[in-house]
């Protein structure tokens, strides 16, 4: 089986290019494809995934560190996918927090950013971009050629090797060299000894395991203090 | 090509920033300002809280080779010297799956017009066209580009180059007033001389626009006719992909035939999928679709552009109607026959 990460910010248009790259990937002769959201608290995805006839499991992250809680599952989406006979699993994320990536090692990363997010948000997405093969760049439609151009440049500019492209997740447009790209890709049945290509967090406080009291003296664990500078006169 | 490793270790960031000004997106990039600029990169960071570096997710070597990585590929353009001389369209099937037997070569300076009805497969044909179908579409059509057909690799290398877009629907969404906004794509396209190719730009929009507008206006604040021109002048001018596909830019208040020249004249090829008959008749040829497949290439003759002078007298009589309408004057059977070409038709 192969697995594709596929993040990406909010809204950007991650589950409509992962519907649409499915449509490709089913053309070209690829049957039985299966998606894994990971998500914080809600979402909506997994409607639009069932009516397209596509098996999806979906898990929440809740109380519980976004990107911890995708590392510490993700072998078991690996060994579902596999029990299910999939040819191709994909698994899609909200981008996590932005401090980091769900990229694995040889795993296809893609990362998934829209034209209207403002022009300098690719330089401030982080590893989730960074990290990415595979950048996917939507809403190119309704934007300049010149702004795609420019976003283009400015994706480079954070990631000097992957493949940029753009897709149309309405008319999908684009979807069909994605799917190319991705059918090239390894199989694997787990993710034994692989490892992640950027860290998570280290940090373990009284935050994480549930404190909401305010004040030093509710701050216990790993900690890390800002400095803040007195404003110099004028 | 410069050893950009060794740059970092002999070279002062100073002088780096000054010698490629790319290079200060780099340290924006990484949150590197706090590096001692006297010295050279691999020093300052040598030099640095190893603790601060660490909490960037990075160390000295891996800062060392991003940078090298980054000036590689940002300071020459990556589609350097990206030009073609011809594409041709190689018939794949109709929607019945009945064969299409087309093969149609496609010179830069070409115009080509798309027509058919809505939904008859006009968007199909861009679509192969970008992606550079080799029978691997719905359409099974395949492309040929000067004369071969690509193999998956020269194929992934042009993607994304090939292909310019301009449409009704697109936008501008940059809060950048037009110099910025043409300064800024200049700068990604690594232009030698940004301010003269601004100013040419700049001019050739305004030609194209049917109200003037200035340097200093936002990009966003244009109006329909101002952005579409400057969206041509400027893919004229400025973008590298050798093809423009152009989706119906009929109603857009600017000079249709002017953009079309301009574009060609800047050794593009244009596929345009139109409605509008002037357009249309200025191309050398229109592709007409039919249920998903090309039924007719007609090319345009002597006697069709004919007609054209007739259809332009049309339009501008339409035209002078739209201006009269925005001064604020009467459309009254008395003011139409003043305003020309109108008189042989009945009111």
């Amino acid at each position: 089986m192969k697995l594709i990460t596929i993040s990406g910010p909010p809204s950007s248009g991650k589950t409509s290019v992962i519907l649409r790259l499915i449509e490709s990937l089913k053309e070209s002769g690829m049957e039985k494809i299966g998606v894994v959201k990971f998500d914080c608290l809600t979402s909506f995805d997994q409607e639009s995934y069932r009516q397209a006839g596509i098996p999806v499991e979906i898990g929440f992250s809740g109380k519980v560190c976004p990107d911890h809680f995708f590392i510490s599952n993700i072998n078991d989406a690996v060994k579902w996918g596999v029990k299910s006979g999939f040819d191709m699993l994909i698994t899609e994320s909200a981008g996590l927090c932005n401090r980091c990536s769900p990229h694995i090692g040889e795993i296809p990363a893609v990362c998934v950013i829209d034209n209207l997010s403002g022009i300098n948000t690719p330089r401030k997405i982080g590893p989730m971009l960074k990290f990415a093969d595979y950048v996917v760049i939507t809403k190119g439609d309704i934007v300049s050629q010149a702004e795609r151009e420019v976003f283009k440049f400015n994706v480079r500019q954070v990631n000097t090797k992957a493949r940029i492209m753009f897709v149309n997740g309405i008319t999908g447009q684009g979807a069909f060299m994605l799917a190319k790209h991705l059918q090239k890709s390894i199989d694997i049945t787990s993710l034994d000894d692989m490892k992640l290509r950027f860290t998570t967090p280290a940090s373990v406080c009284s935050y994480c395991t549930g404190e909401t009291r305010i004040g030093e003296e509710f701050q216990s664990g790993m900690m890390k203090k800002m400095e803040f500078h007195p404003v110099k006169e004028r | 090509m410069h050893d950009f490793y060794e740059i970092a270790e002999t070279v002062s960031i100073e002088e780096i920033l000054q010698k490629y000004p790319i290079a200060a997106d780099f340290f924006e990039n990484m949150n590197l300002g706090e590096l001692d600029q006297k010295k050279p990169l691999a020093d300052a960071l040598e030099m640095a809280d190893q603790d601060w570096i660490a909490e960037l997710g990075t160390d000295v070597d891996d800062v060392l080779e991003q940078f090298a990585d980054f000036m590689v590929a940002l300071s020459s353009p990556e589609d350097d010297v990206f030009r073609i001389g011809s594409i041709t369209i190689v018939g794949g099937t109709y929607k019945d799956g009945s064969p299409e037997d087309v093969e149609l070569t496609v010179r830069t300076g070409e115009v080509l017009s798309i027509v058919g009805p809505t939904g008859s497969g006009k968007s199909r044909l861009l679509g192969d066209i970008e992606c550079i179908a080799q029978g691997d579409t719905p359409t099974k059509r395949k492309i040929m580009i000067d004369g071969v057909f690509p193999d998956d690799e020269m194929r992934f290398e042009l993607e994304g180059q090939l292909v310019a877009q301009l449409s009704q629907n697109m936008n501008f969404v940059m809060d950048l007033s037009v110099r910025e906004f043409l300064l800024m794509h200049s700068k990604s396209r690594f232009c030698e001389d940004p301010e003269d190719i601004v100013a040419r730009c700049f001019e050739c929009a305004n030609e194209l626009a049917g109200e003037k507008f200035t340097m200093d206006v936002k990009v966003t604040q244009l109006s329909g006719g101002q952005s579409r021109a400057l969206m041509i002048a400027d893919t004229a001018f400025m973008s590298s992909s050798p093809i423009v596909l152009i989706d119906e830019i009929e109603n857009a208040g600017i000079d249709r035939k002017q953009a079309i020249k301009i574009l060609t004249k800047n050794d593009k090829i244009v596929f345009m999928s139109t409605h509008d008959p002037l357009l249309a008749l200025s191309a050398d040829k229109r592709i007409v679709i039919r249920n998903g497949g090309i039924s007719k290439i007609i090319e345009t003759t002597e006697e069709e552009r004919l007609s054209q002078a007739v259809i332009e007298k049309l339009d501008e009589t339409l035209m002078n109607i739209r201006n009269m309408l925005r001064h604020g004057e009467l459309i009254t059977p008395d003011n139409l026959q003043n305003t020309g070409g109108i008189d042989e038709i009945t009111l």
